[in-house]
């Protein structure tokens, strides 16, 4: 189990090929990239911040998780902060497994869940501005509703 | 209580931390009402946020106690 926040480029392909293992028939790689635009906006470049020892401790509880609800053989789960340009890569999630079927779900409920949990911000910065991204809402159980909301 | 900002929230407020004094028994909802008087700029912030205590997510009736670190997280953007 690789799971990382790293100030410093993220080595995917070095990650990739030392997670491989003889009962592996499948390995899936979703390599999160930064893209050179939002919603139509040119992007110069991305600041990613976090809370960084609870991301930390989220990121190593859903790669257990993703372990145990797939029944996949190993996980590396590695997010970068820092300022990063157009094409590196901000995180890498690796996913092992002797079938394709359980790599494929894992990985994809990996990247979902983590988008959804795990406090990490990014700022994107534009040509003609900044903006914190908006975020995906958080999931019942964890959001906290707004005093009027309550009772 | 140590008091952590994140995103759009530490922006808003200029700082990343702050200790803060609250009233014996005082909640998670008190902490949101009492930052979210110093700030108005983001309405939405305050209804779509999740607070942790202790770096655990933590619902809105939990009672906050002197040593704690209590985080506001505004709606997260990694990956």
């Amino acid at each position: 189990m690789r799971v990382e926040i790293t100030d410093e480029v993220i080595a995917a392909e070095e990650i990739v090929a030392e997670i491989k293992a003889g009962e592996d028939g499948a390995v899936c790689v979703f390599d999160g990239i930064v893209r050179n635009n939002t919603r139509g906006r040119k992007t110069l470049y991305l600041d990613y911040e976090a809370y960084r020892e609870m991301a930390l401790e989220k990121m190593r509880g859903l790669a257990d998780e993703a372990v145990e609800r797939f029944g996949v053989r190993e996980v590396a789960l590695v997010h970068r902060l820092g300022r990063l340009v157009v094409g590196e890569t901000s995180v890498l999630i690796v996913v092992a497994s002797a079938h394709r079927g359980a790599a494929f779900e894992a990985c994809r409920w990996l990247i979902d869940t983590l988008k959804k949990t795990v406090p990490i911000w990014k700022k994107e910065q534009f040509v003609d501005g900044a903006i914190w991204a908006d975020g995906e809402p958080f999931p019942d159980e964890i959001a906290v509703a707004g005093p009027e909301r309550q009772g | 209580m140590r008091v952590l900002y994140f995103g759009v929230l530490k922006d808003a407020f200029g700082r990343g931390d702050e200790e803060m004094v609250l009233a014996e028994g005082a909640s998670v909802a008190d902490l949101i009402t009492a930052c979210r008087g110093r700030y108005a700029g983001a309405g939405k912030i305050w209804d779509s946020m999740a607070v942790a205590v202790n770096q655990e997510y933590a619902r809105a009736e939990m009672v906050l106690g002197e040593g704690d670190e209590v985080a506001l997280l505004p709606p997260v953007s990694g990956g």
